[in-house]
């Protein structure tokens, strides 16, 4: 079950959510958004962050097993082994 | 990865560069390369602003991560277009997952953007960002801060071109994330290298073991490794193309479900004893298990919480299950011996 939560009360309707949402987990409804497929939610956070009223909340991550495993090694939370840390900067072109 | 590079610095901006729409062959051989998994994490471009065409004040601009191949895939789109392309210091990883991480983000955007003296090079204030970025970018924030509006384009960049010449309007499909069997397939070689050396040490170590006992032939190598062999190559290739198939939503059950039919077909097919058939039972599904997890990272759906409830709930019980059909596998071969 998905995190996500949608306080409608907050919600003036301008649709940047569904526009951001990658599995169709919002519709709009009357001018408010709703949740209609909160199964399909993979909790990227990608609506929560972009909602400039507040309306969406969600617990975001990466769902990559291989990350997880990796930060409770390291104890550091989710940690990506592919490169995608802010402080891992490596020499480019 | 000198060799790699597409760009030729103009004297004047040192952050500015311009490219071709055009993909050559070195591109073409460096994304076979990147996706064979060979030396995939150097494979970068220069972060700065990149002129594609003869763009001026008025033209667009893009924003992308500085992973090549995401970058090779959105300037071969661009072809007889004028357009500026804003490329972000991602450290080599792809949109999606460098949004994800929070280094494809609102503060990138902004340094980005001051470093480049963008305000000064175009009249308009809008940035188009490929969909995908947004777990990272939070567009009001951009705005507030920079001037720019945010848009977001489709989630692939071979829409591309139907989004321009659609006033910037995505329809439906462009927003939408899919899992093709092409998609999944795809990132299938980099997980083998990955994983496979593992596998290349397995073998040899059966191979040495028969040398001791004696018995080391191509028929007794293929019987003794095939097993394991197999039961990888189900959690590593198997399961990418058949899991919207397989029963279950859980990627650990998926992956145990194949490696336990597989563990059935070899004791059926090789006439296991008594105690490899419990060991081939116990152990061979939580290598197909362990193995579709990985995938979770892979796939274009699952989420964090989901993925650490899987791991919570099944780490106990798959590493019993391994340790047991370990400990029957040694029995067997103690009691066949005496």
């Amino acid at each position: 079950m998905s995190s996500l939560a949608l306080d409608q009360t907050r919600c003036r309707g301008c649709g940047i959510c569904l526009q951001v949402c990658p599995h169709a987990v919002l519709t709009m409804k009357t001018e408010r958004v709703e949740i209609v497929d909160i199964d399909a939610c993979m909790e990227c956070g990608a609506c929560s962050l972009n909602c400039a009223f507040g309306a969406i909340t969600v617990s975001a991550g990466v769902g990559c097993a291989y990350a997880i495993l990796n930060g409770m090694l390291r104890g550091t939370g989710s940690a990506c082994a592919c490169g995608a840390t802010p402080e891992n900067k490596t020499n480019c072109c | 990865m000198n060799e790699n590079c597409c760009c030729h610095v103009f004297k004047a901006a040192p952050t500015m560069f311009k490219v071709s729409s055009r993909l050559n062959l070195a591109d073409y051989l460096g994304i076979i390369q990147v996706r064979l998994g060979i030396a995939r994490d150097s494979y970068q471009v220069k972060p700065g602003l990149y002129a594609v065409g003869n763009p001026g004040n008025d033209s667009e601009v893009l924003v992308s991560a500085n992973y090549k191949l995401s970058f090779d895939y959105l300037r071969r789109e661009l072809k007889g277009r004028d357009l500026w392309i804003l490329v972000l210091d991602t450290n080599g990883v792809n949109v999606w997952c460098s949004a994800g991480k929070g280094v494809f983000s609102s503060s990138a955007i902004l340094d980005l953007i001051k470093q480049t003296k963008l305000p000064g090079l175009v009249n308009h204030r809008r940035l188009i960002l490929p969909q995908l970025s947004a777990p990272g970018v939070c567009a009001h924030e951009v705005k507030r801060k920079t001037g720019f509006s945010v848009i977001y384009g489709p989630v692939r960049a071979f829409d591309l071109p139907r989004f321009l010449d659609n006033d910037l309007k995505a329809d439906e499909k462009m927003r939408r994330v899919g899992f093709t069997l092409g998609q999944r397939l795809a990132v299938v070689p980099v997980e083998l290298k990955i994983a496979g050396k593992y596998l290349v040490l397995f073998l040899a170590l059966t191979a040495l073991l028969l040398v001791i006992k004696g018995q080391l032939n191509p028929a007794n190598l293929l019987a003794k490794a095939l097993p394991v062999s197999g039961a990888f190559l189900c959690g590593s290739v198997l399961v990418p193309i058949v899991l919207p198939w397989i029963p279950f939503r859980s990627f650990v059950l998926k992956g145990w479900l194949l490696g336990f039919c597989w563990a059935i077909a070899c004791a059926l097919l090789f006439g296991f004893t008594f105690w490899n058939w419990l060991a081939g039972l116990l152990f061979l599904p939580v290598l197909t298990a362990v193995l579709a997890l990985n995938y979770t990272g892979c796939s274009t759906f699952t989420s964090q919480n989901g993925v650490n409830r899987e791991i919570k709930l099944f780490a106990r019980p798959l590493g019993l299950a391994a340790l047991a059909g370990f400990i029957f596998f040694v029995t067997g071969q103690i009691v066949h011996f005496f």
